[in-house]
């Protein structure tokens, strides 16, 4: 723990940190274009010099040095001041003034860093220069003489999403950055560099001259298009939610997010249901409200009522619905929509147990039936890291672009079996050896065979640190599914079982993967927003809230509660979905025990205490033992298109887009001229 | 006011744009079995698992090959990059960085004789601009390839030879101490398909000594002198 | 006394002899070089540290105490590896080439002591693209080296294991930096890294690494054999041993010539060069060490010792001992923009300063050359190179950054001069 002065005061810092982060443990702000937490040290913008004695009598790049014992650091010096004013300028001198038409304006470092570092006017009288614009698909709007050659972009594509397709052509004042032979970014994870863009070269396409920073209200919620629960911002204005950004947390998403959760935000305006339907005659009919619920109150199904929950609703309205249902006498619940019906018996069993983040520590891993990249995009990074850190992968599964060296071993369940001699091993010899068993696995019968393998390897163990791990990880797809396995949205038999109940009503919780054709007996409510499969299904369609639109909680895969708040208004007659579910209860005569929100959350949290702590782990104890069976079957992924996995990403034009030109190889569209 | 506005970047060098006919020209391209053995052998000068250490030599290799069927220096088609990448099993883009931050490469086809005057300042103070007057004369063009397909005019940094100014570099070979005469008269030579004789153009010197004046080593001249005998 | 035939360790300089093994060793290359080795590699290190060989590269660092930074055994199994820098492309720089196409062996049986006293496992010689033909010599000769097994599998019948590589650039001045000829030999773009780590430490492909210049090796071998006391006999204290000097421009006869160290100016360039062009009157400026040095005027050059700190002393530098002489005749302005554009033309783009500095400041030196400019842009410009000196990643920006410096203390008038001329000082500052 080498010992520091900054500005005079002194402090401890811990070994191998940098200056740049010494500074910033005693309060300094240390202006920085290329330093990246998450990155490598790249050095080249110069804007982090401080003064550092003993050293050569010039300022360093804080950023690249290592605090060293007995340093002393000056970040308020003259030569300091001139070096940040010098290296501003440089930056500016070839950098447009185009700042009034510049969609990261208000939120730029480099308009920020010249305001506070910059000399305030410029002595440069030459021309300046300009770069052609590079394609880098329909997410990534380019204005490459904004550039200021930090190579975040670079160093993100090749490190974080291994992906390496950006580079920095050309030398010297010439050099310019940009993906080969300016194809798309080809990654889901591809719009994190228009985060990471300290200026406006890399902004958002589907978002250019959308709205101004300051403009937009900015709410912290959720996302719902994976089970990872990416922490985001959802930025609105008005009514309309404009944009979605990544917020950073850490043990989820560090800053990431995947293009499809930043990007169906368009999707949110497009497809609504904002009133209500009912059938006749084979025909949808907008009506009221009243009219609706009467339709409801007209099946009176008794005890004969199932629900099912889809992928992208809260934990509050799978609760509203289950005392709605309980209210009537019944407990047909389901979540799992397309027909999975592991045992749920022992939630730990399903569960991600080693944690999102703890997997990056892992030493070997084996996964069993998932295409991660598209699952879980931001998993995968934290793959490419175990990898990194020399960690061996194997997948039991169809080929998929991995983004790290990883060995298939075999697209049928059954190698799990039976694995390869090389790959026990490797498991057996590890230090923290893991299985990740994905949705394709879990329709295979991977679950029992692999917390088989995972006792007899002994993958939860005491390490020498006396910390516990447990490998033994399911990787979920659906937002609402952990939360749904929690408060009892799973038959033995999956949805087959509710199927074969015939229910007089089946209420449909935004439910758009379920086969509808196996329920022609069953009236069908759809409490949903978007009119996709279960609309086209439904006989009566009660318009409810996106989750933008609602105050709301959702258990990741690793059973980790987040609340995510509402950032807008649901549009036209839609309600949020706990209301619409009270509703009914009301015209059906149920006592649901709720009346407000409030109320309904005291009742959650008095009868789910774990869901009460937002950001906390849900402690689902220790792994069954003794379990045993087998894996078989040819494994298929579930996701046959990255891109539109749910009704909102399906109702996006940006996502319609990445798919036809990033998946099914169309051309890109001509801009229309701005 | 001083005049603002923007100067376009490189004209003279930008990569030569993907096209289906680029792609049925290059698209085939491979080592011939020469090569081929060349490129093994340059490979396994570098330490298992740093294949990449050899992405320059066989882009110069490429470039050679491509020189070889096309009559001229060589350049380095997109298919032809990809192939290298592809050889070394690394990112494509990584090899399009180096292709384009060397400037030995050639990125756009070029003529049989690549003239490339040094023009950095020790060749300027020994009449590097006559050399240059001279090309122009010819109409050389830089960055493309004169009507006759014989000539591409690049004025290039210092190469090394500043001691015996100015020179030329014309593909593979150096010509020294030259005058505007004299340069004619090797550019005259190539194009009658001769070969001039390379090095200094200097009477009587023989490469780097003071001409016409040793100044030591004068042992040298007549035999292969052991001085050790003298120590 | 000038530097006598017999105590030139580069008796082929100008090639007279063949280059090839049989030559150099009639001339004393490779003569027991495995009694050389049988010294030990703290004995070999000592020696080149008391023949006071600084690096002949350019910054003149001690080169034994380059090599005595090496780690004495590998702790975890990472080799060590000897760079050699035969990337000679400072403008005014032409020795190394001399070296290479007709002395190859010197450097080879150099590489092998060198290496086998910082406990290399391997050396790769980095020669710039553009030396074609010298780079075909190098390969030959590495291949009779090789042939007569005085490198590779106990090299020269040492026991010692011992290879040597040749890996050719393709056109890029910035290679010469230690680190970016690392980069280059990775297969990657030349751009310096981060320092530290340095190169000992963590160098190519992460191995501890040590780069030297192609004379600071070549004469090596020698030093050993004529002994320490034999080199330090020559040069001034602190500037010993004998000098590959490469005079440039406007003297009767150009050359390349082996001298003492610390030569007055005036003899290097009256006994080898036949004297200034128009006589020591016409003499206007001289660049003493390379394009990165600040150039001297006449009256300071003429008596100055050819040194590190002769040099020094009056305000630059030897570098590489690349004298470029510039007579009356000479556009200054023209001379020292052309420079300006070297190194705009050569940064690598890699670090703000230098990219963007580098443009900046040839832009001004052309208006400032065409007298296009405001007065007050003559201190404009001499911030600017304050503003990219010491501020970038290597020491390119510095290099960029002198020569204007040193046109600026010594040849302001002149500026001002042709800025009157035009007109420029009745024109309103610009805005």
């Amino acid at each position: 723990m080498p010992k520091v002065k900054v500005d005079g005061v002194e402090l401890e810092v811990p070994a191998g940190a940098t200056v740049l982060q010494a500074c910033e443990m005693a309060g300094k702000e240390i202006p920085r274009f290329c330093y990246h937490e998450r990155l490598s040290i790249a050095g080249n913008c110069r804007m982090c010099l401080v003064e550092v004695k003993p050293g050569p009598p010039k300022p360093q790049a804080s950023c690249a040095l290592p605090a060293a014992e007995g340093q002393e650091i000056r970040t308020d010096s003259e030569m300091v001041k001139k070096a940040r004013e010098g290296v501003m300028e440089f930056l500016l001198i070839n950098h447009p003034l185009d700042c009034p038409i510049c969609d990261q304006g208000g939120e730029c470092d480099l308009q920020d860093q010249s305001v506070a570092y910059g000399r305030g006017s410029s002595r440069y009288h030459e021309h300046k220069r300009a770069v052609t614009e590079k394609y880098m698909g329909p997410l990534i709007k380019t204005v490459m003489t904004r550039c200021i050659q930090c190579t975040r972009c670079v160093r993100f594509s090749e490190e974080i999403a291994g992906v390496d397709e950006i580079g920095a052509l050309y030398r010297g004042e010439n050099m310019q950055i940009s993906t080969y032979l300016e194809k798309a970014s080809t990654h889901e994870l591809s719009a994190n560099v228009i985060d990471l863009c300290p200026v406006g070269a890399l902004t958002s396409r589907p978002y250019a001259f959308e709205a101004r920073p300051w403009e937009l209200k900015k709410t912290i919620s959720i996302d719902v298009s994976d089970a990872i629960g990416s922490n985001i911002r959802v930025d609105a204005r008005g009514r309309e939610a404009m944009r979605i950004l990544p917020r950073v947390n850490d043990d989820v998403n560090e800053e990431w997010l995947s293009d499809k959760g930043r990007y169906m935000v368009d999707g949110l305006s497009k497809r609504r249901l904002d009133r209500p339907f009912i059938r006749l005659d084979g025909k949808l009919k907008a009506v009221s409200w009243d009219e609706a619920l009467a339709a409801v109150a007209k099946i009176a199904p008794g005890n004969s009522i199932a629900a099912v929950a889809g992928d992208l609703v809260d934990v509050e309205t799978m609760y509203a619905a289950k005392k709605l249902l309980s209210g009537l006498g019944s407990s047909v619940l389901e979540g799992r929509q397309t027909g999975l019906a592991y045992d749920t018996a022992n939630l730990a069993a399903v569960n991600f147990n080693s944690g999102l983040a703890g997997i990056e520590s892992a030493d070997a891993i084996l996964i069993v039936g998932s295409h991660v990249r598209w699952e879980a995009a931001v998993l995968n990074a934290r793959l490419r890291k175990a990898v990194k850190h020399g960690a061996k992968v194997f997948i039991i599964g169809p080929e998929w672009a991995t983004t790290y060296p990883a060995e298939f071993l075999g697209s049928d369940a059954s190698v799990l079996n039976n694995l390869p001699a090389h790959v026990w091993s490797a498991l057996q010899g590890a230090k923290r050896p893991a299985l990740i068993i994905g949705g394709a696995g879990l329709a295979k019968g991977a679950l029992e065979a692999g917390l088989a393998i995972s006792e007899q390897l002994g993958f939860v163990r005491t390490l020498e640190d006396g910390s516990v791990w447990n490998g033994f990880n399911v990787l979920h797809m659906a937002a609402s599914r952990m939360g749904g396995l929690v408060l009892g949205y799973a038959q033995k038999g999956g949805i087959s079982d509710v199927a074969a109940a015939k229910p007089k009503l089946l209420l449909s919780l935004g439910a758009d993967e379920v086969d509808y054709t196996k329920f022609a007996d069953s009236m069908i409510v759809y409490v949903g927003h978007h009119g996709d499969k279960g609309a086209h299904a439904a006989d009566v369609i009660l318009p409810a809230s996106a989750f933008t639109e609602k105050v709301g909680i959702y258990v990741n895969t690793e059973g980790r509660v987040q609340f995510a708040e509402k950032a807008v208004f649901a549009p036209g007659d839609a309600r949020e979905d706990w209301a619409i579910l009270r509703a009914i209860a009301q015209v059906l005569n149920v006592n649901v025990g709720f009346d407000s929100f409030d109320e309904l959350r005291s009742a959650l949290f008095a009868e789910y205490p774990a869901l009460l702590v937002d950001g906390g782990l849900i402690d689902f104890g220790p792994l069954p033992t003794g379990v045993s069976g087998s894996a078989a079957g040819e494994i298929a992924y579930p996701i046959k298109d990255f891109y539109l996995t749910n009704p909102i990403a399906r109702a996006s034009e940006t996502l319609a887009k990445c798919s036809a030109e990033l998946l099914h190889g169309s051309q890109p569209q001509a801009e229309a001229a701005e | 006011m001083l005049s603002r506005g923007v100067h376009p970047l490189m004209a003279d060098r930008h990569i030569y744009p993907d096209s289906p006919e680029l792609r049925a020209r290059w698209g085939n391209f491979a080592w011939t079995e020469a090569n081929a053995a060349k490129a093994k052998e340059i490979v396994a000068r570098y330490p298992e698992g740093r294949q990449r250490s050899a992405s320059m030599p066989l882009l110069d290799l490429a470039q050679r090959q491509v020189g070889a069927e096309t009559n001229t220096q060589g350049w380095l088609p997109i298919p032809v990059m990809e192939y290298v990448a592809n050889y070394l099993d690394m990112p494509i883009i990584r090899v399009v960085e180096v292709a384009t931050f060397y400037t030995m490469y050639n990125l756009v086809p070029v003529g049989k004789f690549h003239v490339q005057v040094c023009g950095t300042t020790p060749c300027m103070l020994r009449g590097s601009d006559d050399l240059i007057s001279v090309c122009k004369a010819k109409k050389m063009p830089t960055g493309g390839v004169s009507e006759d397909g014989l000539w591409t005019f690049t004025e290039v940094e210092c190469m090394g030879n500043c001691s015996s100014a100015p020179m030329v570099q014309i593909n593979d070979d150096n010509y020294e101490d030259l005058t505007a005469d004299r340069f004619e008269g090797i550019l005259d030579a190539l194009a009658r398909g001769e070969s001039p004789k390379t090095g200094t153009q200097e009477p009587g010197r023989h490469t780097v000594e003071p001409a016409g004046a040793l100044s030591n080593l004068h042992a040298m001249v007549g035999e292969n002198h052991d001085y050790r005998g003298e120590w | 006394m000038a530097l006598q035939d017999k105590d030139r360790i580069f008796t082929n300089l100008y090639g007279y002899q063949p280059w090839n093994l049989a030559a150099a060793r009639a001339r004393g290359d490779w003569d027991n070089t495995k009694a050389l080795m049988e010294r030990g590699r703290d004995a070999i290190i000592q020696e080149i540290k008391d023949s006071g060989l600084r690096g002949r590269g350019g910054a003149g660092f001690p080169t034994g105490m380059k090599w005595s930074f090496m780690p004495k055994e590998s702790k975890d199994g990472r080799p060590s590896f000897l760079v050699i820098n035969a990337d000679e492309s400072e403008p005014g720089s032409c020795k190394d080439r001399e070296i290479i196409r007709h002395d190859p062996h010197k450097l080879i049986e150099g590489a092998l002591v060198a290496g086998f006293a910082m406990g290399a496992r391997a050396a790769y010689i980095y020669i710039r693209g553009e030396y074609i033909r010298e780079a075909e010599t190098l390969f030959a000769a590495v291949a009779e080296a090789y042939d007569a097994g005085l490198v590779g599998k106990n090299a020269s019948g040492s026991g010692y294991d011992f290879d040597v590589f040749v890996h050719r650039g393709a056109g890029a001045y910035i290679c010469g930096e230690e680190t970016a000829m690392i980069e280059s030999i990775e297969g990657k773009k030349g751009q310096p890294r981060l320092k530290p780590p340095f190169p000992a430490g963590a160098g190519l492909y992460g191995c501890p690494t040590t780069v030297n210049n192609v004379e600071s090796i070549a004469v090596a071998p020698t030093i050993l054999r004529r002994g320490a006391s034999w080199f330090a006999s020559f040069g001034r204290e602190n500037n010993k041993g004998t000098k590959l000097f490469q005079i440039s421009g406007h003297v009767n006869k150009p050359c390349v010539v082996e001298e003492e160290m610390s030569i007055p100016f005036s003899e290097l360039i009256e006994k080898h060069c036949g004297g200034i062009r128009g006589g020591k009157d016409n003499l206007l400026a001289v660049i003493p060490g390379g394009s990165s040095v600040p150039l001297v005027p006449a009256e300071q050059i003429w008596d100055a010792p050819m040194d590190f700190d002769g040099l020094r002393a009056v305000g630059s530098g030897l570098g590489t001992a690349a004298v470029i002489v510039m007579d009356k005749s000479t556009d200054i302005v023209r001379a020292i923009s052309r420079l300006s554009y070297f190194y705009k033309h050569e940064s690598c783009g890699q670090c703000t300063p230098c990219r963007e500095g580098t443009g900046w400041m040839w832009r001004v030196m052309e208006r400032l050359r065409k007298g296009d400019a405001d007065v007050q842009e003559i201190d404009m410009l001499w911030n600017v190179t304050k503003q990219v000196e010491g501020h970038t990643i290597c020491a390119l920006g510095d290099a960029a950054a002198w020569p204007i410096q040193g046109l600026i203390r010594h040849f302001r008038p002149e500026i001002e001069r042709r800025i009157a001329e035009k007109g420029g000082a009745l024109r309103e500052a610009a805005e």
